[in-house]
């Protein structure tokens, strides 16, 4: 597939349609994948990679990049369209500027991950069927997917591009997928257990911000939690009232335009499940205001933004869900 | 923790300009007695009130939130209560997810015609919190004198 793209990148850049590409990098690490754009085809050769770990959504860059002079490349992963499609909605990026390139995915893992399963001294890793094998230090390691790829992967919504110029592979379609079990476990819970489970995660935050500046959907040029009166801007989280309002008003903001691509908790340098938030926000609209994904078009009005005159009232949620 | 007995809860209400502080007016001039604990904050409509203002009233030390508007499809700008419905609805689940007692939110439509029911609705929304007790699980301790 590197190959292709590769190939594919330096044709559209050698025929003059577009003057940048916009893809992956290795970073200091073989797992530590980073976001790059690339100009010409020396610079692809060398450093241009696409395996396992691209799991970075490319799509929030495009706001920048679609500002600037000439077309750009961008090859964009299933996940990557939703929240393209969900920019273009919102007139973040200038779809004139793109050339989409879809390109498949099978679930990508990251470094944490593998590390956490004891693999150690990763040189790099090639899909092999169900399984990923690892080229370590230490020899071959072969890890099945299902222990090996995060939360969200296991979980993949779809696996079909929402929208592209051109698609590199096979169409994927979408999946019927179990994301809201774990929501459904949090809402069986007491109320106290909830607030215990939620206090041992967010009590980890450190306010790093890494979650709100990877979210293509929190693409603010100012954002609230910069400003100093807010009384929720400091660095460090300095009690536990500022965790729980961040962490409440960061999902709200995104609520109906979050297309739930999980970046939030992969990039989370304490692993707190964060799009477990997001997914609340998700499932509640889903079953309050009828089925809706971010990002599967255009056209349609956000679920914030409508209203329907028959709506369920606020006091919905005095009868529902969880023992007293 | 303090005795229940001696407890007087803090509670802000949010009220629409239109029909919910006029209600609360016709709650006085019909003498009807409601708690002097409600703090009124008169907003021009009820979808001015953003969810951070509900966390910024716990933060500085409300027990709980209420919210008052006028009755859907009566709204002065016409459709802002919908949009408030909607916000306040995904924000109060998310309360209740995050384990915050859900006692604490409310929201109620009250015209400018129901003095009564504003003078009903906020005897029971104080009651219910003070049942509760402080708000502990959304309290900033800077706040505290």
């Amino acid at each position: 597939m590197q190959e292709m793209m590769i190939a594919k990148a330096k044709e559209l850049l050698g025929s003059g349609a577009v003057n940048r590409v916009l893809g992956w990098k290795t970073g200091e690490f073989v797992y530590d994948i980073t976001p790059a754009v690339f100009t010409s085809v020396e610079e692809l050769e060398k450093d241009f990679v696409y395996n396992d770990f691209c799991g970075n959504n490319l799509s929030k860059y495009l706001i920048k990049e679609s500002r600037k002079e000439g077309k750009i490349l961008a090859f964009l992963k299933p996940c990557d369209t939703y929240s393209f499609n969900q920019l273009l909605k919102e007139h973040r990026i200038l779809r004139d500027n793109v050339y989409v390139v879809g390109v498949p995915c099978e679930g990508k893992t990251d470094g944490e991950t593998l590390k956490a399963k004891g693999v150690k001294g990763i040189l790099g890793i090639r899909t092999e069927g169900d399984s990923f094998v690892v080229d370590t230090l230490y020899g071959e390691k072969t890890l099945a997917k299902a222990d090996a790829l995060p939360e969200r992967c296991l979980s993949c919504k779809s696996k079909k591009h929402m929208v592209y110029d051109e698609l590199l592979g096979p169409e994927g379609e979408v999946l019927d997928s179990h994301r809201f079990d774990m929501v459904e476990k949090i809402e069986k819970m007491t109320p106290d257990e909830r607030f215990e489970f939620w206090r041992g995660e967010l009590s980890r935050c450190i306010r790093c911000n890494a979650c709100r500046n990877v979210c293509p959907a929190c693409s603010c040029e100012k954002c609230v939690f910069d400003n100093d009166a807010s009384g929720i801007a400091q660095k460090a989280a300095a009690d536990s009232f500022e965790e729980n309002m961040f962490h409440i008003i960061r999902a709200f903001h995104v609520a109906g335009r979050c297309t739930d691509c999980g970046e939030c908790s992969r990039v989370c340098p304490q692993n707190i499940p964060l799009h477990l938030l997001n997914r609340k926000f998700i499932k509640d609209i889903d079953t309050f205001y009828g089925e809706y994904q971010a990002g599967e078009d255009t056209t349609t009005r956000a679920p914030l933004t409508n209203y329907d005159p028959g709506d369920v009232e606020p006091s919905i949620v005095y009868g529902k869900g969880g023992k007293k | 923790m303090q005795d229940v007995k001696t407890f007087k809860p803090k509670i802000v209400a949010f009220c629409c300009n239109w029909c919910s502080y006029a209600g609360a007016d016709l709650a006085g001039t019909n003498r009807l007695n409601y708690p002097a604990d409600v703090k009124i904050i008169r907003v021009p409509c009820s979808c001015r009130v953003n969810p951070m203002f509900i966390l910024r009233a716990f933060q500085r030390g409300a027990d709980g939130v209420i919210l008052c508007g006028c009755h859907p499809g009566d709204c002065h700008y016409t459709t802002g209560n919908y949009y408030a419905r909607r916000r306040m609805t995904l924000l109060f689940s998310m309360l209740d997810y995050l384990g915050i007692e859900k006692e604490r939110t409310r929201v109620e439509w009250v015209s400018a015609a129901e003095g009564a029911k504003f003078a009903q609705t906020m005897n029971e929304f104080v009651e219910a919190v003070t049942k509760l007790g402080e708000n502990k699980r959304l309290e900033d301790l800077r706040c505290k004198k």
